[in-house]
């Protein structure tokens, strides 16, 4: 198709770049710099969307992000499908593809218009008064097909491909938006030396400036101006320019939040280049210029495709060399509109009428208009339009002295066209100082809603701060620009004058709906295009008692589309206003909230994904552990061994052969992922006294001990064994998920609580590799590569820590166990890890030395009846429970949880107990999470009396055991209790936790 | 009340709905009622609704410092579900499970309760022993939960990315069926409407200042912007503002308050069927019936007042999501916002009578106030009009943190609520 409606010349396109396009699968062509909205209507095409509600046909209204009709999907692939992106926004490039959202079959022949015929009978919230009986037909059947009808666009369907990039940037001044205002606050404050960040959300900073073609700067035409303060700007090195990039979201201490785009407009991205950007900036001082919205009018039946705002129309004339018709009606209430009748009339569109709402308009404007022969229509009102897909018509009535239109249907003049502009003034943004928690205040002469006390430090200059007229702008902006830069301690730049020509002052409007002398009750005035919420929608609203302009917008929905309310919400609060008979600034605005336009979740979530959604933590040890086909499994962020499979071998297999090899020769074990603290100073001791449940002051240096700390509520939050290396030096560990809960709890009491201790704390976890070596011959293998230390049975007993040397490292080496058995765990620094592990497994190779992993560490201290912090624990369990209160220091007076302990729940008898639980059958091993119930015939809800928190099959004792949490479980121990599963009941009787060595001799080996 | 009916609309419709009549009064507050109910949330109306309907207290008022549902019952992602672990938990959330499946047609008012399911992702082992451990409790409390592999959890939930590939692969699920979500509005305006026909005042933009005693230390009324209201019964539903409501009795609420952000996306065409929850990764999400994918995560680290929360949140909120569903990652956030949520140590509500003869105390939701509506106000009710406990709320009272008789749904649960 030829571009019928594009323009002999003008425009910021280039004529000489053809650009081919398809929407909704017909081939078109634009020119490069035009939007995809642009291309449509030089192609003559209005009509590009359907409706949320009632599928209405839909054009395009607006030139930028306000536009509240024409979205559409965009894609390349279907990896890349991107649903709901404005018309008004896509930059046009070779091949774009596009398509219409909401309708089926076809945009012109949509099915779901059917609901339109309907509309009588679906006014706002009519969801909320039907579909009540039968009961589960909501969810069953009305439901379905609502959801069907509702939503836009489509989701994509496949993993999207791009890459999403964040930053993060300081600056003296952040100036949000690139308009007359924006460009001269970053020129003032780049002649202070401030460092400057300016963004503005489209392809090309200018703001209306794009659109200007008779004003002169200085002496300059406007355009020319522009480029070369953009010049300007781009030579100085301090000063960044950000366009394509939306400052979404304001938040506390001068955060704000800014959208790049990088690759959305380009034919061939490429692959490796991130898509958007998210930019995180930190600014000392903020200046807000960001312009103001073009309002509708609220007449009925004003959304036919063929309406748009009369600026919007001018932006397509200039900007882009496109005539969106070619016989229009202009409606509106102020003079910025006549420029819009005058460019079009100039352009070669013939202008049928100007429906002015005053009665008297005059000035140059109006005057010009007049002088070129527009018919000027004061006092006239729109009161309807026809056409389907296209306006074809609309009917002009004029309005009485009070405001009233003349009634009947038959009344009025109709005038023929195929393009409706409409403007009801300009609405000043002040979405991003209100974000920021500014005060707006309601300024009745220019009717809008204006910043008054800001909360931040930051300026609102130009239209955003209700200031009209391009000379004014530039003055204001400047002086922004320049007060910014000094307030952030850089220089101030002398003040500038411009000297402008030509330009024309677009303040005044109306709000609310236009009188129209039809039955309000009847006809559809919209308010809110997308949602199709109507001005009879508003006054239901607040018939029905919605009073709150809260309640209001979410009663009908307005302002709650994809234009959060960008172009409707001062009609719908100046017609709510009306309706509950008060005055509008007494109705008040909703709250505005972040982002200013929609934000791809992609670049929130930036680079995190896959392996870097969150670091994954390997040991030292791991990649022996995968050379030798361990099987993994993800602790917390780490991962960790969990068994080594031998050829043929089973879970079940391979850890039976793991524990056999512990309790009768040795075993190897990587621990490298406890957690570790290195816990130093005078007041260590002290320090550890009020953390723990234990006493630390009389440990000798040299020797170690199990400790136990809680929270402050008295349960078990972390255990693990603390080594005294010197008087003021200890060597904490903890879980391996409870590492930096730990530390985080220990510095939280440090700092806030006893901040007279002269204590260090430091984190180790990863400084340490950790060796166990478990087994009967553990001592056997390690003997003959310990240096520094005598490891004999009575030189270095159970609980013994030493610093020393192993295979030529210096080692701090534990004598622990946490299987039973006589064993060892060798600390060294993590660069050693892997090589004194290969050694010791070199040295133990004559005595079968069998690496193992954490289920067999799980097995074999359950067959020791030694708990897992988290797993026999949950939160609710204090020592007594896990039978460990003999190690609560007797003489201590205080710890952290000693209070909570001394309630008098803490010791009632019925409190779950650590218990061991032995199945009827040998072979059953329990599921762990299952309850455990004294008759297992009673119904619903069935009395419980614990639950099954550890169970395996038992190599050593070559049945099943399990460990369980029951009530008042140690005086049970002997009873026969039930544990019921799905479809059958498993018989188990209760014992002592320790099924093993209970003497634990085996220790002292 | 004017009935709502398909037919009632059909009527309206032919008159251009000019006949309906507002759903709730707005009253000038009398110099005395028989009870009043701070904040008019979800909980709060519902409350007075029971009152009213099922102990013929009519002379009651709820006050509000703004507009009602305007806390965070207006703020919620409208989560429902009742796998609570604990005996006392269960009950108290399936208690409210039934009574929103009625609630609909108890209120005469289209809450949109759809029990579309929801599915909570196992991660880990330690995900799948707390999941079995919540399944087979739930079994025996009669609260449907069951256990689905991976490959069920995504035939269940088409969307979700289920490959070894992933950093937290998903191992399981465990999934409620007569879980799922309402519409949070519809909630708070038909308890409103509900409660006004018979007769309960519900005063708006009314803040309480004081709360006044008598020489014995019994409540007597409140101060209010509105002037001076008396009572001998004062329920306080008010959510992150209870410890600053509380206070005005001379009572410290064991509860901290923290900002809790949520956020929508534009909406699309229905793509997913359920509620999701990861809390392994921090995130949850359905799909509201507009189309507007519905996303949340935890609280924000710090305490605060501000019903805004930090950038970084939301962020970390879609890094969770996007990883679960990477072809979410071209969706665009259309509304982020935040509440005040109150947080009680042990993360269970307080619903109570309280030293104060005559001032009771419905609070300390935390996260996931808004499952429990109805069964909340249900119980809260009756404790204000027996001043003695229901059986079901007795054990949530605000001595259990000076007893350690906690109900630390937290801690055992592993699961944001």
């Amino acid at each position: 198709m030829s571009e019928a409606f594009r323009t002999r010349d003008g425009g910021r396109i280039d004529r000489t770049r053809p650009r081919s396009f398809r929407f909704d699968g017909v081939g078109y062509q634009g020119l490069a710099g035009d939007t995809l909205a642009s291309a449509l209507l030089a192609n003559g095409v209005h009509l590009v969307g359907r409706s949320f509600k009632y599928h209405r046909p839909r054009g395009v209204v607006a030139a930028g992000s306000d536009e509240p009709n024409a979205l559409v999907g965009v894609w390349r692939d279907e990896a890349s499908y991107a649903p709901n992106l404005r018309a008004t926004q896509v930059e046009l490039y070779e091949g774009l593809r596009a398509e219409s959202q909401n309708r089926s079959p076809s945009l012109r022949f949509d099915r779901g218009a059917m609901a339109g015929l309907l509309a009588p009978f679906l006014p706002a919230g009519f969801y909320y008064k039907t579909f009540l009986w039968p009961r589960r037909a909501w969810a069953r059947f009305w439901e379905p097909r609502i959801r069907a009808m509702a939503g836009l666009g489509r989701a994509p369907t496949l993993p999207d491909r791009d890459r999403y990039a964040q930053t993060y940037a300081h600056c003296d001044v952040l100036v949000v938006g690139g308009g007359p205002a924006g460009i001269a606050a970053a020129l003032a404050a780049a002649a202070g030396h401030a460092r400057v960040i300016l963004c503005d959300e489209q392809a090309e900073l200018g703001g209306s400036l794009l659109a200007e073609t008779e004003a002169t700067i200085d002496g300059m035409a406007a355009q020319a101006w522009l480029a070369e303060a953009l010049a300007r700007l781009a030579r100085e090195p301090r000063v960044r320019v950000l366009p394509r990039t939306t400052g979404f979201g304001y938040f506390a201490h001068n955060f704000v939040g800014l959208a790049e785009r990088l690759t959305d407009h380009l034919a061939e991205p490429d692959p490796q280049a991130p898509r958007e950007r998210l930019w995180q900036v930190r600014a000392r001082e903020v200046v807000l210029a960001t312009g103001a919205l073009e309002r509708p009018l609220v007449f009925p039946e004003n959304d036919r495709p063929g309406i748009m705002l009369a600026d919007a129309a001018r932006t397509y004339l200039r900007r882009y060399g496109v005539k969106p018709g070619s016989r229009a009606v202009v409606a509106t209430a102020h003079d910025g509109a006549y420029r819009a009748a005058l460019d079009l009339h100039r352009a070669g569109v013939a202008v049928a009428a100007v429906a002015d709402l005053r009665p008297d308009p005059e000035g140059p404007l109006v005057e010009a208009a007049r002088a070129a022969g527009i018919a000027i229509r004061p006092a006239t009102a729109i009161a309807g339009t026809k056409g389907r897909l296209r306006v074809r018509s609309a009917r002009l009535v004029r309005i009485g002295a009070e405001g009233e239109a003349g009634g009947g249907a038959s009344a009025g003049e109709t005038v023929g066209c195929d393009l409706l502009l409409m403007s009801g003034g300009f609405t000043p943004s002040v979405h991003l100082f209100s974000q920021s928690r500014g005060q707006l205040a309601f300024d009745p002469v220019s009717a809008a809603f204006l910043p008054a006390r800001p909360a931040e430090r930051c300026r609102s200059a130009g239209a955003c701060r209700g200031t009209f007229g391009l000379a004014a702008a530039l003055i204001e902006g400047y002086a922004a620009g320049e007060a910014a830069s000094a307030a952030a301690g850089r220089g101030g730049a002398p003040g500038l004058g411009f000297a402008v020509t030509g330009a024309i002052d677009t303040r005044g409007g109306t709000l609310g709906a236009t009188p129209h002398g039809r039955d309000a009750a009847r006809v559809k005035a919209f308010v809110d295009f997308q949602n199709d919420v109507t001005a009879k929608d508003v006054k239901l609203a607040v018939r029905e008692g919605f009073r709150s302009i809260e309640h209001i917008k979410r009663y009908t929905t307005t302002g709650m589309a994809t234009d959060q309310g960008k172009s409707s919400n001062m009609n719908a609060l100046a017609i709510a206003a009306v309706a509950l008979g008060r005055p509008l600034p007494e109705v008040g605005l909703t709250t505005f909230r972040m982002p200013y336009t929609p934000v791809s979740f992609g670049a929130f979530a930036g680079f995190a994904r896959g392996e870097l959604f969150d670091p994954l933590r390997r040991t030292p040890i791991d990649p022996w552990a995968e050379a030798a086909g361990a099987v993994f499994e993800e602790v917390g962020q780490w991962r960790r061994a969990r068994y080594f499979p031998r050829e043929g071998e089973d879970m079940h297999q391979a850890v039976g052969r793991e524990v056999r090899a512990v309790r009768q020769g040795v075993g190897i074990f990587d621990g490298s992922t406890l957690g570790k603290i290195e816990v130093v100073g005078p007041d260590a001791a002290e320090f550890l006294n009020r953390m723990y449940v234990n006493a630390w002051s009389k440990l000798a240096p040299g020797r170690c001990r199990y400790g136990v700390m809680l929270r402050e509520d008295g349960f078990v939050m972390d255990d693990g064994v603390v080594g005294r290396m010197a008087p003021d030096r200890f060597h904490v560990t903890t879980t391996t998920g409870g590492a930096a809960r730990v530390l985080a709890t220990m510095e939280d009491y440090l700092q806030t609580e006893w901040a007279d201790l002269d204590v260090w704390l430091t984190s180790t976890s990863e400084q340490w590799a950790v060796i166990a070596l478990q087994g009967p011959r553990a001592r056997e293998v390690l003997a003959p590569l310990v240096a520094g230390a005598d490891i004999g049975r009575e030189a270095f007993p159970h609980m013994s820590v030493r610093a020393c040397r192993v295979a030529g490292v210096e080692a701090r080496l534990f004598r622990v166990s946490f299987s039973g058995e006589l064993g060892f765990e060798v600390n060294v620094p993590a660069d050693y890890g892997r090589a004194v592990w290969e050694a010791i497994l070199r040295a133990g190779r004559g005595f079968g030395i069998t690496p193992y992993g954490t289920e067999t560490m799980h097995v074999l201290r359950a067959e020791k009846g030694y708990i897992i912090v988290g797993q026999e624990t949950d939160g609710t369990a204090t020592p007594d429970d896990v039978g460990l209160s003999g190690l609560i220091g007797r003489t201590k007076k205080d710890f952290v949880g000693a209070r909570s302990l001394r309630r008098a729940a803490m010791a009632a008898p019925d409190r779950k107990q650590l218990v061991g639980l032995l199945t009827e059958d040998p072979r059953e091993v329990l599921q762990e999470g299952a309850q455990i119930v004294a008759n297992p015939q009673t119904p619903a809800p069935v009395p419980m009396l614990g639950h099954v928190t550890s169970a395996y099959h038992s190599p050593t004792l070559e049945r099943s055991i399990a460990l369980a949490m029951v009530r008042g479980g140690r005086a049970r121990i002997g009873e026969v209790l039930f544990v019921p599963m799905p479809g059958r009941v498993v018989k188990v009787s209760l014992c002592d936790p320790v099924f093993f060595d209970r003497e634990g001799v085996r220790l002292d080996g | 009340m004017q009935r709502f009916s398909a037919l009632s609309l059909f009527r309206q419709g032919l008159s251009g709905h000019r006949g309906w009549r507002a759903q709730w009064r707005s009253p000038e507050p009398k110099a005395a009622y028989d009870a009043l109910i701070i904040g008019a949330g979800g909980h709060g109306l519902g409350t007075a609704y029971y009152l009213a309907r099922e102990h013929g207290m009519r002379n009651i008022a709820v006050l509000d410092r703004g507009w009602l549902g305007g806390g965070n019952t207006g703020r919620n992602t409208t989560i429902i579900r009742s796998n609570y672990l604990f005996d006392e938990s269960a009950a108290l959330y399936d208690h409210a499970v039934k009574l929103w499946e009625g609630l609909s047609q108890t209120l005469n008012y289209n809450v949109m309760f759809s029990p579309r399911g929801v599915l909570m992702l196992a991660h880990t082992v330690h995900d799948v022993q707390v999941f079995q451990r919540h399944i087979h409790a739930n079994r025996l409390n009669g609260v449907d939960n069951e256990w689905l592999s991976a490959e069920e959890a995504k035939a269940y939930c088409p969307p979700i990315e289920i490959g070894r590939h992933l950093r937290y692969p998903v191992i399981g699920a465990a999934l409620q069926r007569r879980g799922g979500t309402a519409r949070h509005d519809a909630v708070a305006w038909g308890f409103a409407r509900a409660a006004d026909a018979m007769g309960v005042d519900i005063i708006e933009n009314c803040a309480v200042t004081a709360i006044h005693r008598d020489a014995a230390g019994a409540v007597t009324g409140v101060e209010t912007t509105r002037g001076t209201i008396r009572a001998p019964k004062v329920g306080v539903v008010a959510a992150g503002h209870t410890s600053v409501v509380m206070a005005m009795a001379g009572l410290r609420m064991p509860l901290e308050s923290y900002p809790l952000q949520a956020l929508v996306s534009e909406p699309v065409k229905p793509v997913f069927p359920c509620v999701v929850m990861s809390n392994t990764i921090h995130a949850y999400i359905s799909q509201s019936d507009k189309g507007e994918l519905v996303i949340g995560a935890g609280t924000d680290a710090y305490t605060s007042y501000s019903q805004r929360g930090g950038l970084h949140i939301s962020s970390h909120t879609l890094e969770a999501i996007c990883e679960l569903f990477p072809m979410f990652r071209r969706m665009r956030m259309l509304r982020n916002w935040g509440g005040i949520v109150d947080v009680t140590p042990d993360r269970s509500p307080i619903i109570a009578k309280t030293s104060v003869p005559g001032l009771y105390v419905n609070s300390g939701w935390g996260t996931g106030g808004f499952k429990a509506t109805p069964g909340s106000a249900h119980v809260f009710a009756w404790t204000m009009a027996k001043d003695e406990p229901h059986r079901i709320n007795a054990p949530f009272t605000i001595e259990r943190f000076r007893d350690g008789l906690l109900i630390d749904e937290a801690a055992a649960a592993a699961v944001a609520h």
